[in-house]
């Protein structure tokens, strides 16, 4: 498989993004300047990234409570996400959704969702919009192992088929459900499901940012070209708690240590196309210093920010009322 | 102008909108009826009772969408659409089945606006049948219209005749806010004169259907045709009553009601949904807080009781509001007097 340079290098940066986006709100969360539940994506970056990387802004995207990776593979920016997870006038949704809804639809991002198998069935309405708009664009449901057991979202598979939309289901497996694992509350399996509702298959390693771009290339061309929707499967892991402050007392003492030793997207990513001559480590380490830049001044922005004033409290609840 | 029913009505309605805008798609549980079965016969049904019959023959498969028995998918498909560029018309068939995808209603569409800071516009239409007098018992005729006023970003109609469910379906589909667009199936066959072209009736502006000086009486949906049964009986015995009908619940037309309830001071409120948390205590309270001084009489509540709808016919008819119980209020409101003081 030959991945342009330019994707490789954006594909990079986002996944970097991530990382830094959120190891940060991990050191400002604990401080207690950020209001509400923060749900954490280190660990699973090179799944929203490598899906995302096949995508333009006239596709759509729904995503979960453990969203920001997919705002920022999808194109949201950092400063905007940041200044709405600190509840500011400025933020992305002025300080209204916090970050479980964080949305841009402007950019294809129909948001983080708070419901467990919220995003499903609206990724099947995003995808007959683009079948009957004929605009060539997919819908990505992402969604958790715990979401896949939720009569939304097999609901959603079913009608995906029957209406032969252009619906790619991304199950995000991370082995947990909040403080329960899937391989006790997931009857069956993944690739069983997509088959009972006749749609195929794809499964790959997202701790390997190739292995799902390539994965998610074909389920996305298979959707594109209007052969109907498509499951992926990606196995990862997450490196913090269920939500910020979640003492993880359901896990194995060294099981995260041994995932940020082992699994690191990144870590993977650098030593594959450093070591095939792709790109070089200095591009690499310049991207890593830049990105930290722009975080360091996102947190700080965010903070300065204005919060909302008595008004925004009324505002936009209708278009019109 | 020519004689609809409100069935013919609403089937107009949408038909109207289709040929306006091609962004308008129809989707539900046999909307058009018979893709899959053995006769080929295509738009077998046309809705469980008629109402969109003909549109797939018009409009074709791509925008009347037959969908599964699976509400959460597609009333959530309908808001996903609607927040990417179409102009979807869900039916949901009996209200009461809301209980299968209120997430997708109350946590999704009626939110989005807010949530996203303003960005996002969900132009969905959710038709359903509400109401009790068919029979079809506790799952088939409740009327809830209460529970989607309840919840901020939903707009919530409730239409009293064929006239008015024209034009404020029309209304509903133009509309850039998620609609609950509540049709009572007892209704389907009432038959008044309606226009033949488009038109429109504004959300938040009550229509009285009489006017008069001693009662007030707000009404809604099908009510609103017992309350001017009540107020022509009454009128023999030389009560004269106002007869509100809010037309929707969200927005509600608070000003018209202070206005009338101020005149006569004296207000029945029929509402055909359960007694507890519905639209007779919201605009009781709405009265007592913003017109006590004008109230010559207690208000009035003509409701159900705190009951699931029964099946039997005796016992359904005890259950819904009747003519004869609003004529008794509004009676006992017209003769109460305050008690003088010792």
């Amino acid at each position: 498989m030959q991945i342009a340079r330019d994707i490789l290098l954006s594909s990079y940066r986002s996944m970097r993004t991530i990382r830094e986006f959120e190891e940060r709100l991990h050191v400002e969360f604990a401080t207690g300047e950020i209001p509400g539940f923060v749900h954490l994506y280190c660990g699973e970056e090179a799944s929203g990234v490598g899906v995302c990387s096949h995508l333009t802004e006239k596709d759509t995207i729904a995503s979960t409570h453990r969203g920001h990776g997919h705002c920022i593979a999808k194109g949201v920016g950092v400063d905007g996400m940041m200044a709405e997870i600190y509840g500011r006038q400025t933020g992305v949704c002025r300080g209204k959704g916090g970050s479980m809804h964080i949305a841009d639809l402007s950019l294809g991002m129909l948001g983080a969702n708070g419901i467990v198998g919220g995003g499903p069935p609206l990724i099947c309405g995003a995808a007959l919009s683009h079948k009957i708009l004929k605009d060539g664009a997919v819908a990505i449901a992402f969604y958790g192992d715990g979401a896949s057991n939720e009569g939304s979202t097999l609901e959603s598979l079913n009608l995906a088929t029957v209406w032969n939309i252009p619906a790619v289901f991304v199950v995000e497996d991370n082995g947990y459900g909040e403080a329960t694992g899937s391989s006790y509350a997931c009857a069956g399996n993944q690739k069983d499901r997509a088959a009972g509702f006749g749609m195929p298959y794809f499964e790959c390693d997202g701790n390997d940012f190739f292995a799902v771009y390539q994965a998610a290339g074909e389920a996305i061309s298979h959707a594109r070209n209007g052969n109907g929707p498509a499951m992926l499967h990606v196995h990862l892991a997450r490196w913090y708690g269920h939500f910020e402050g979640d003492a993880m007392t359901y896990r194995a003492d060294n099981e995260v240590a041994k995932l940020r030793a082992e699994h690191d997207c990144l870590v993977n990513f650098r030593k594959r196309v450093t070591e095939a001559g792709l790109l070089d480590a200095s591009a690499l380490n310049d991207l890593d210093t830049a990105v930290k830049s722009e975080i360091d001044a996102a947190v700080a922005a965010a903070k300065a920010a204005p919060l909302p004033d008595e008004a925004d409290l009324l505002k936009d609840v209708y278009v019109s009322y | 102008m020519s004689k609809k029913s409100f069935r013919q009505a609403i089937n107009e309605a949408l038909r109207q909108e289709m040929r306006r805008d091609p962004r308008v798609i129809l989707m539900g549980e046999d909307v058009a009826g018979g893709r899959g079965g053995t006769s080929g016969v295509k738009d077998a049904w046309g809705g469980v009772l008629g109402v969109t019959k003909g549109l797939l023959t018009e409009f074709g498969e791509d925008r009347v969408l037959d969908t599964p028995i699976s509400e959460a998918s597609y009333i959530g498909a309908a808001a996903g659409a609607a927040a990417t560029g179409l102009r979807p018309v869900a039916e949901l068939m009996f209200v009461d089945f809301v209980g299968c995808c209120l997430d997708q209603i109350m946590n999704q569409a009626a939110k989005f606006r807010y949530m996203f800071g303003g960005k996002a516009r969900t132009p969905l239409v959710i038709r359903a049948m509400y109401g009790a007098g068919f029979n079809a018992a506790a799952q088939h005729s409740q009327a809830l219209y209460p529970l989607f006023t309840h919840i901020p970003g939903l707009k919530v109609v409730v239409p009293s005749s064929p006239y008015e469910a024209k034009g404020l379906l029309i209304e509903a589909i133009r509309d850039d806010d998620p609609v609950i667009f509540l049709e009572n199936k007892v209704m389907y066959d009432d038959e008044e004169d309606v226009p033949d072209d488009p038109y429109t009736i504004p959300f938040g502006e009550a229509n009285l259907t009489r006017e008069g000086d001693d009662v007030t009486i707000v009404a809604f949906g099908r009510m609103v045709k017992f309350a001017n049964e009540a107020a022509d009986r009454l009128a023999k015995d030389g009560i004269s009553c106002t007869v509100i009908d809010p037309r929707t619940t969200s927005p509600l037309d608070t000003g018209t009601i202070l206005d009338c309830v101020t005149d006569t001071g004296r207000l029945v409120i029929v509402d055909e949904s359960s007694p507890r948390c519905n639209l007779a205590t919201d605009v009781a309270a709405l009265v007592a807080e913003e017109a006590f001084d004008a109230l010559k009489a207690p208000i009035r509540r003509v409701c159900p009781p705190h009951t699931p709808v029964p099946f039997a016919t005796v016992l359904e008819n005890l259950y819904v509001p009747s003519v004869e119980k609003i004529e008794a209020a509004v009676r006992a409101v017209a003769s109460y007097r305050v008690k003088e003081e010792a």
